[in-house]
């Protein structure tokens, strides 16, 4: 079966790649399978400088899923681009390079140093990390900020930009409208949902950050509704992510009306999990009564 | 990498302390000591988040490995529900373990704590062969100690009871100074407080730490375990620069 996905001009083999931040870059998961079996390679955000994040412990399990605050650890842009990216090169599948900041200048900066590699297809602007003090969801709560922000970095770029969104707002719809009328090319949704631990025996929370963003199969009936709600109200492609587990979740995403999926935390329990849900997709689609995506988005569940 | 492993035994040691026997094929790559398991818990998507476990002892000729874990949350409970015959799925041997052939004639401490004593045993059995170990185990009270016996087949043994129930009352860095055994290469297992204060008691001495952190993915990729470190990029992960690393390479 064609698996084939046009994100806005960004072709893809097959819908599936994994989610920012919970594949690294990529290196560590070459050991299990063949890279080139993903649709797409979402690398760890990019900060201007390197970060080393917030202390540990930086992750708790929760019931069908996990929280984390890891706080952006990453080499810098400079970092990634020189000891991380190469890595990539002999890859087919694009890349997209997940982009934080502080400040909006920072986002421009790296923007602009990612602009000039060759092997970075698309931007994924991460305006919902909920795990820093500056920056982060800052951007992505009020609909003004994310669209200032998204034409700033779309003036530093000529690759695709997807808008990372935040489901900790009231109104998601009304910042996905406000980023495509800025100039995004798409958006990815969802990112995680604050939530917090207590440990019983020390009292204290878990996560030495207080707070973490939760993720997992939790998450992810928050996830199909607000697509579906994004979908209602915005053209622009939509990568879906929140708690996808299996080949049937991607589906759900997909009725929803998501055109690409990423997994992220399931990365974590079965490191095979992305390449297993692309070999099984095909069947999955034939057994809801599918021979194509392109049949699966004309029977999204929309208003 | 990724295998099911058949559980042989599942039997309580010391008060909430379970060794677990098991065996397949893929025993036969686990071969260095301070190497951990990343095992997958509960079946369906309730447990997101494997447990990294120490191998305790592992038997090559019939492929049999040995994990000692403590009974402390769910995912625990879990593991301690397993029975003869279940499978349990398996990812490693993960990160770096000891290296054993650094040393051959020498008198050498190894130190554990808790839960830090069982990856010790498997480096006490290789250390013995080509040199004098002496291993010097911690523990909360009586009701906890476990493996003392198995330890003094290859080194001479001193145990440390917080409450002093039994062996010696205090901390494995009492022992350390009571024995005057400050001056030889170690390795340590344990918490973190016990390997900051073995850490500054033996400044200045060659030893390893091997450390004990909520992981995530436990493959490098996450971030979840990191530790300062004195190395060019500033961090190390524990999952993959360790679980062992240089006591003089770890910022505690």
């Amino acid at each position: 079966m064609n698996l084939n996905v046009d994100l806005n001009g960004l072709l893809l083999k097959n819908p599936i790649m994994p989610a920012s931040g919970c594949f690294g870059f990529g290196k560590e998961f070459s050991q299990f399978y063949n890279l080139n079996e993903l649709g797409a390679i979402v690398i760890k955000a990019a900060t201007g400088e390197q970060r080393f994040g917030n202390p540990t412990p930086r992750v708790a399990e929760t019931s069908g899923g996990m929280l984390n605050a890891i706080g952006l650890q990453n080499p810098g842009v400079e970092g990634i681009i020189e000891k991380e990216l190469p890595f990539l090169q002999g890859i087919d599948s694009p890349v997209i390079a997940n982009v934080a900041g502080s400040l909006p200048e920072e986002y421009v900066h790296v923007a602009k140093l990612l602009n000039e590699v060759d092997r970075v297809d698309a931007l994924e602007l991460n305006i919902s990390c909920p795990n820093v003090k500056e920056g982060g969801v800052q951007f992505g709560t009020d609909p003004r900020q994310a669209a200032d922000l998204t034409s700033l970095v779309k003036q530093a770029t000529n690759k695709p930009i997807f808008v990372k969104l935040s489901p900790n707002v009231s109104d998601i719809g009304e910042i996905a409208e406000a980023v495509e009328q800025a100039g995004a090319d798409g958006i990815s949704m969802i990112n995680t949902l604050t939530g917090m631990r207590i440990d019983l025996h020390t009292k204290q929370p878990i996560i030495s950050n207080r707070t973490g963003g939760l993720s997992g199969p939790a998450i992810k009936p928050i996830a199909i509704r607000m697509i579906n709600e994004v979908r209602n109200r915005v053209n622009l492609p939509i990568i879906g992510m929140g708690g996808v587990a299996s080949s049937e979740d991607v589906l759900e995403m997909l009725l929803a009306g998501a055109d690409a999926v990423a997994v992220g935390t399931a990365n974590f329990q079965n490191p095979m999990i992305c390449k297993e849900i692309i070999d099984e997709l095909p069947q999955t689609l034939m057994k809801y009564g599918f021979q194509s995506i392109k049949e699966v988005r004309n029977s999204r569940c929309l208003n | 990498m990724i295998s099911d492993l058949r559980v042989m035994s599942n039997d309580e040691i010391a008060f909430n302390t379970y060794e677990m026997k098991l065996y397949g094929p893929a025993v036969a790559q686990y071969t260095m000591p301070g190497q951990f398991l990343h095992l997958r818990i509960g079946e369906g998507y309730e447990h997101m988040l494997r447990r990294p476990i120490s191998i305790a002892d592992v038997d090559l000729i019939r492929n049999v490995v040995t994990i000692v874990y403590k009974q402390l949350g769910e995912g625990t409970a879990w593991l301690r529900s397993r029975k003869p015959e279940d499978l349990i799925n398996v990812l490693g041997p993960q990160g770096n373990g000891f290296n054993v052939n650094q040393y051959s004639q020498e008198h050498l401490i190894v130190i554990g704590g808790g839960v830090g004593v069982p990856p010790l045993y498997y480096l006490t059995k290789q250390l013995a062969k080509n040199n004098k170990v002496t291993a010097i185990l911690g523990f909360q009270d009586q009701s906890s100690v476990f493996y003392e016996e198995a330890f003094s087949k290859f080194s001479e043994v001193y145990i440390a009871t917080n409450d002093g129930s039994y062996g010696e009352k205090g901390f494995v860095t009492d022992i350390l100074e009571s024995q005057q055994l400050t001056n030889h290469p170690y390795y340590a297992c344990g918490p973190t407080p016990m390997l900051k204060a073995i850490q500054n008691k033996l400044d200045g001495v060659s030893g390893y730490l091997s450390f004990e952190e909520r992981m995530g993915c436990g493959i490098g990729a996450c971030f979840a375990c990191v530790c300062e470190s004195t190395n060019q990029q500033g961090y190390v992960k524990i999952c993959q620069d360790g679980p062992v690393l240089k006591a003089r390479e770890v910022i505690l």
